[in-house]
């Protein structure tokens, strides 16, 4: 059947006029996926890049089995091991809390331990989860070229119950720190993104200049609600996040002050060539953040510049201390709780762009500016004591930072005023941690127990079958200057076959994390309503519609510690080979003798002997010598029979012995 | 009689042997003494070649990225480190700012690390343990503090389990310009290692405030970093020091920059630590002078590859010359250079009848390596660490010192910067190879001697030596013993020929006991010993002593205590006369079991103060014979055995050997009475073991060969 044209012109419009509040209201029921980059500056002169990829799967209920963006293996991981929610980050170097924040979003959910960390909660009777647990290690270091099937044995993770999530269920969490990460590990995780890295924000992800930077976390976080218990049923989020924080220019400049300009094409050596064609949305953040944008304001009130606030954040992008090389599409202001002033986000729109009109946003510092990032409440640092070989101590120092203490919900010039602080320790069985150890140091003055700790929750090592776990909640005053804490634990002997390769460097004790329950990080949008469309904004906000948990706590791990064990010399086997062979040569030898020798007989032939022999001066001492050997009076030989027999025999050996000599001296001529 | 007699004279073998070495313990001892003083003569002969054992250190496998840019910044450093160190008010305290504020400017963390100087204490019942910190904390003295500065890097990439520390002491009281260079040579490796990406361990730069003594502020850094006090720290300050709350205070002025911080700053487990010392020797040389100094306290080493790689990239790479400590008296000595000539002509007429063998060496090379290896023994034994770096040997770390002397004058421009290039090469080079190691030094050696900087003795031949010493010991104590059972059954039986009614019976029992009597006394010794090593703690307590007098005090209360205990204990020599003729020999025999125990007891502890007390201690053993006895018998072996006796006794005496000793190195004339005293309060102030192995092994030993001398058979 043909329509005329305008029929089918009008038709469409029909159609479309139609459809278009029912296709807003399945929205949620299509798959999606997003691409977001977060750049912003950091105070000690580097750039921190947040890549953020997020695919979603409708409920399969509603859309079925069969996916176009989502990726495959994720969905069958989550359906086949009943995960809930799951995460898995492979870290290399260090998140410096000081420098590059502590308090934000982003440093407590994307600043990981080095290695390899994963947790996950799975939707099963507790009696099975270790089951999941361990098909799931296996699965993932397959699909992801990793040994996370190091952590199946069951001495390397534990079960937390509140200290590390608020979230409480069959979790399990693992941390393998001297897992090493490379781009090995970046090509399977970029397999799950629609458009690898051929195209969109993926593409910039050059792993020379990846690689190079300071940090670099890459991160795999799964949210599922397919399963019974869950009341909301919003199908699947896979969230792909890489944090790498970048130096730009390398060459040190005189002023240590000054901030070095970039562009994305410095900084990743390429620039962005348009969007991925199956994103739903692709965008670019560059977020200055909140001290700098009120230092930036105290500087232009100074210099006689009133500006209102609102007219400030819109034509901030060039002021007289930097200059953005692009004009942003949007400007949003986020409040966080911890500051007065808003940080602020300029939004660039990707789709714009093309590969004949590349988008390459840089950053001109136009002359010295300094300022502070967020720091969490306390810094957290740990630390091994004593030293030797049989026993030791870690501690726990936790420091006041200057931190803006108005933001808590409770009044700080209060007594009673106490701060929470959640550990959470797991220490692997050859440390035996003494638990009835445990000291608490509040301004250097040592606390009772009682006082200071409000819950906690140990489960102690046991030999080769499970690591010791400590979750500890610890009230401490608000006005604290710092607090410490010290455990002391002996150190364990292994089985020879139990050390790893390099066993002689020391053993790892996995990082603790330390959690703020009291503070929230979260940046506030006000009325602002299109965050809840672009999914890092939104979660950088933590509302619920995007995450599962509530908002999230401040967070922040500790170093990882290096314990030097005992190891055995393993060149010993040999030895212990060596020696095993002699016992068993002298038993068998002797042995054997005293099976085979007749003394009679013996004593005959030796009377012989002796009986032949001539009586010379050295015979005599040697018979001498022999018989006092032997323990038996000497006997002087009864008839000394002359022969001419030892002349001879000694005239022999003079003879081939010059021989020899005279050989060997002529052939070495 | 002929059937029963192999029957009953068939014993195993092995006892067989052990029956007949000990009748013949007089040649057997001989023959191992000479052998083992020939075996130590030997050992610069038995040295072997050193070698890196770990494969993953690779030292030079990189060209070294130092510039010129780094070095002409550190002279800039150097030029306002001097300046400020001229000016007379509060140098200490503003070299550290200075210090800090570079250090900041790198992009590290900076911290500053106060200490208070204390003197070493003899703390008699904490030898080997740590005293308590707060007992220490309350003994400071507030005025005396210094000032470290640590700066940390963070490897970019790296997990910051571990960490390499460079220390540059520095006077800040008296700066010159050889110190300078060393903070110099610090700076540009730490500018350097600020900017490069490899570094897989955080880097640690400690400029130590070397004014109380270059080991106290490396020691106070390290022990705050290891053991921390969390409690009363503020208190103590405050009670105790009120003056120098306003230098904290200053302290805290200091801190401006926001990377600087009074916090103390820690990194990972330390892998290994270079103390670099400059030292300006104004002697003109073709090159620059690198000594290596590895000897930290109770004769502990760093692992041989640590050295190895030092001298590798020094000789290799940068054309250094390297030196190692020896005793330059000892390279004049005509009995070396007969033994080396001995030695080298052996060597020949070995290599002449087969062109593999090789193992003489010339003349200079062996007394050069004997000279050498005479250092490193006596530095060993003696116990006390040759530098900073024996303060991190007590927490396991592997640390050496690197002194480099310039080859030109630090005040010429160009040879200076030369000079920073070449020193800043090296440690760079270090740095890298130790930045390699995936695991700690374990590879290669920890128990040997050196003989010149690449070549070494090993533990498995320099024991050889020891053990030949000290195996003489059982042999003869059994032998005595056996002698003197017998005799004295012979003689019993002579008595019992005539009619005795209870003789029988108890003679097996205080037979087979009779050595009861002789151990108690030289128990009795040993107790009186180790009295005598606390005594010196009493004694340095008393005002207005010099070392002379203190040392009088010791002997006369030494001499009085042992009266003492012989008046308590009952004196051997009233006892001998009632007992056996046979006692000396049992009293001999229970003196050479005791230092045979002793002497095991500490080649476990510091090999090297075993293996010298050996040479001094088993000839006297071995050869001591009652006097009264050589005098009855007036032979000329008697003579000359009891002649042999004397010396013997004189040299061993624990404070004749000393002077000798020193006599013998420096010349008689700088002797003093009062040096054997400064002697002893530095070994327990350095907690050596050595000073407990003269109070409780050498001097009883020596005082029961005494008592077998003036033995009233």
């Amino acid at each position: 059947m043909l329509l005329p044209r305008q029929t089918r012109l009008a038709l469409f419009l029909l159609s479309n006029l139609f459809f278009i509040p029912i296709a807003f209201s399945l929205v949620e029921e299509q798959e999606q996926f997003t691409e977001e980059l977060l750049l912003k500056p950091l105070p000690d002169r580097k750039v921190l890049s947040h890549f953020h990829f997020q695919s979603r799967a409708p409920p399969t209920a509603s859309y079925g089995h069969h996916h176009r963006l989502f990726p495959k293996a994720i969905y069958h991981l989550v359906h086949k091991y009943r995960i809930r929610e799951m995460e898995l980050s492979f870290t290399q170097g260090r998140w410096n809390y000081e420098r590059w924040g502590g308090f934000d979003p982003i440093s407590s959910n994307n600043a990981k331990p080095p290695g390899v960390e994963l947790w996950a909660v799975f939707d099963v009777p507790e009696h099975l989860v270790d089951a999941y647990w361990k098909n799931l290690t296996h699965t993932l270091s397959g699909l992801f070229c990793a040994s996370i099937n190091f952590l199946e044995s069951s001495t390397t993770y534990a079960a937390p119950e509140w200290g590390f999530r608020p979230f409480t269920g069959s979790l399990r969490y693992g941390s393998l720190p001297r897992e090493a990460v490379c781009t090995e590990n970046l090509t399977p995780w970029l397999k799950l993104l629609p458009c690898r890295d051929k195209a969109g924000l993926s593409a910039l992800l050059e792993r020379p200049s990846i690689y190079k930077g300071f940090y670099h976390s890459q991160q795999l976080h799964l949210t599922s609600a397919e399963f019974k218990s869950a009341e909301l049923d919003s199908g699947i989020i896979l969230e792909q996040t890489l944090t790498v924080v970048l130096q730009p220019g390398t060459k040190r400049t005189g002023l240590a002050y000054f901030q070095p300009s970039w562009s994305i094409s410095s900084i990743f050596g390429k620039q962005i060539t348009g969007k991925c064609v199956l994103a739903k949305s692709s965008s670019v953040f560059l977020q200055i953040e909140s001290d700098a944008v009120s230092e930036l304001k105290n500087l232009w009130k100074e210099n006689g510049m009133s500006v209102k606030s609102n007219e400030m954040s819109k034509n901030l992008w060039s002021n007289p201390y930097f200059e953005l090389s692009i004009a942003p599409d949007r400007v949003r202001e986020a409040s966080s709780f911890n500051s007065d002033s808003s940080s602020i986000f300029y939004e660039f729109f990707i789709q714009k762009y093309s590969r004949s009109e590349s988008f390459d946003l840089g950053l001109t510092w136009k002359s010295p500016f300094v300022w502070s990032c967020p720091k969490a409440p306390l810094h957290a640092t740990r630390f091994l004591m004593g030293s030797g070989n049989e026993r030791g101590s870690v501690a726990i120092t936790l420091r006041t930072t200057e931190l803006n203490w108005r933001l808590m919900d409770a009044d700080i010039s209060e007594e009673t005023c106490k701060l929470r602080v959640d550990i959470f320790q797991m220490v692997p069985w050859y440390v035996k941690v003494y638990y009835h150890t445990l000291l608490v140091f509040v301004d250097e003055k040592p606390q009772a127990l009682i006082d200071v700790v409000e819950r906690m929750h140990v489960s102690p090592s046991e030999d080769k079958v499970s690591p010791g776990l400590m979750e500890l909640a610890l009230k401490l005053p608000c006005r604290l200057n710092s607090a410490a804490l010290t455990i002391e634990f002996s150190k364990g002997f292994l089985h020879i076959d139990e050390y790893p390769p390099d066993a002689n460097q020391g053993f790892d004790i996995p990082s603790a994390v330390i959690s703020f329950p009291s503070f929230k990080t979260r940046l506030h949008f006000p009325n602002d309503d299109s965050v809840s469309y672009l999914p890092l904004l939104s979660k950088l906000q933590a509302s619920t519609f995007v995450c599962m948990q509530e908002r999230s706590p401040v967070l922040s791990y500790t170093e990882v510690l290096l314990v030097p064990l005992t190891t055995p010399d393993f060149s010993m086997p040999y030895n212990v080979i060596t020696i095993t062979c002699t016992v068993f040569a002298l038993y068998f030898g002797s042995l054997l003798n005293v099976l085979r020798r007749r003394v009679g007989e013996e004593e005959r032939i030796l009377k012989k002997k002796a009986a032949n022999k001539k009586t010379n001066r050295i015979s005599i001492l040697l018979s001498k010598f022999f018989a006092k050997l032997r323990g038996r009076p000497w006997e002087p030989p009864e008839s000394p029979v002359s022969s001419l027999s030892s002349p001879k025999l000694l005239l022999k050996v003079i003879v081939v012995a010059a021989v020899a000599a005279g050989w060997q001296y002529y052939s070495s001529k | 009689m002929a059937a029963i007699e192999p029957l009953k004279a068939r014993k195993r073998p092995i006892a067989r042997l052990g029956v007949f070495v000990i009748s013949h313990s007089l040649i057997v001892s001989v023959i191992c003494c000479i052998a083992a003083i020939l075996a130590l003569l030997l050992l610069p002969v038995l040295a072997k070649n050193t070698y890196i054992s770990e494969n993953a250190l690779m030292p030079g496998s990189a060209n070294t990225m130092l510039s010129s840019e780094e070095v002409s910044e550190a002279d800039r450093f150097m030029k306002d480190v001097n300046a400020l160190s001229l000016e007379s008010v509060d140098a200490g305290i503003k070299i550290a700012k200075l210090i800090a504020q570079y250090m900041a400017d790198l992009g590290a963390e900076v911290c500053y690390h106060k200490f208070h100087h204390q003197q070493n204490q003899f703390n008699p019942l904490h030898f080997f343990s740590i005293p308590d910190p707060v007992v220490v904390q309350r003994n400071i003295s507030c005025l005396s503090f210094g000032v470290n500065t640590v700066g940390v890097i963070r490897a970019p990439r790296g997990d910051g389990k571990e960490a390499i520390v460079l220390v540059t002491p520095y006077n800040s009281s008296g700066m010159d310009a050889a110190e300078a260079s060393s903070l110099g040579i610090g700076y540009s490796i730490f500018s350097l290692l600020s900017q490069v990406t490899w570094l897989a361990k955080d880097i640690i730069w400690l400029a130590a405030d070397s004014r109380f003594g270059v080991y106290a502020p490396v020691a106070a850094w390290l022990k705050d970093y290891h053991t921390p006090l969390f409690s009363g720290l503020g208190q103590v300050n405050a009670e105790v020091c009120h003056e120098s709350n306003d230098l904290l205070k200053l302290n805290d002025a200091m801190v401006s920059n926001r990377n600087i911080s009074n916090i103390f700053t820690r990194s990972g487990t330390m892998a290994a630590a270079l103390v670099i010392k400059v030292v300006d020797r104004h002697d003109e040389a073709d090159k620059d002078t690198l000594s290596i100094f590895a000897e930290a306290s109770n004769g502990q080493m760093p692992n041989l590859d640590l050295i190895n790689i030092v001298n590798y990239l020094a000789v290799h790479r940068q054309g250094l010359r390297v030196k190692v400590e020896k005793f330059f008296s000892l390279l004049d000595s005509k009995f070396l250079n007969l033994v080396g000539e001995t030695v080298e002509l052996l060597g020949k007429v070995a290599k002449s009848l087969n062109p593999n063998w090789r193992f003489g060496i010339p003349v200079a090379e062996y007394v050069e390596g004997t000279a050498t290896l005479a250092s490193s023994l006596f530095n060993q034994a003696l116990g006390v660490p040759t530098g900073p770096h024996g303060a991190f040997r007590d927490y396991q770390v592997d640390a050496i010192t690197l002194e480099i002397s310039p080859k030109g004058s630090l005040k010429n421009k160009d040879q200076r910067i030369d000079f920073l290039m070449r020193g800043g090469r090296l440690v760079e080079a270090v740095v890298r190879s130790v930045n390699n190691l995936l695991e700690k030094f374990h590879q290669s050696f920890f128990l040997y001697l050196l003989t010149s900087p690449s070549k070494f003795v090993s533990v498995g031949i320099y024991m050889i030596a020891f053990a030949l010493l000290i195996a003489p010991l059982p042999i003869v104590a059994a032998s005595l013993y056996s002698d003197a059972n017998r005799r004295d059954s012979s003689l019993r039986n002579e008595g019992s020929s005539q009619p005795h009614v209870f003789a029988d019976e108890p003679t097996p029992t205080l037979k087979s006991w009779r050595w009861l009597h002789a151990a108690k006394s030289v128990f009795i010794i040993h107790f009186w010993g180790s009295l005598v090593t606390l005594l010196p703690h009493f004694i340095s307590k008393m005002p207005n002593g010099t070392p002379t007098s203190s040392l009088i005090i010791w002997l006369s209360l030494c001499t009085l205590s042992l009266f003492l205990l012989y008046m308590i204990s009952g004196s051997p020599f009233s006892h001998a006369t009632a007992s056996q003729p046979q006692e000396w020999a049992v009293l001999k025999s229970v003196t050479v079991s005791a230092a045979f125990i002793g002497l095991c007891l500490m080649s476990v502890i510091n090999f090297a103060t075993a293996e010298i007390g050996a040479l001094l201690i088993v000839p006297m053993c071995l050869v001591a014979y009652p006097l009264k006895l050589d005098l009855q018998d007036w032979s000329f072996r008697a003579l000359i055995r009891a002649a042999c006796n004397l010396t013997l006794v004189l040299i061993s005496f624990p404070p004749a050997t000393f002077y000798l000793f020193k006599g013998g190195i420096e010349g008689f004339k700088s002797v003093n009475a009062g040096d054997f005293w400064n002697w002893l309060e530095t070994l327990w102030a350095w907690n050596s073991a050595t000073y407990l192995y003269i109070g409780m092994v050498h001097l009883p030993c020596w005082v029961s060969c005494v008592n077998i001398l003036l033995h009233p058979c």
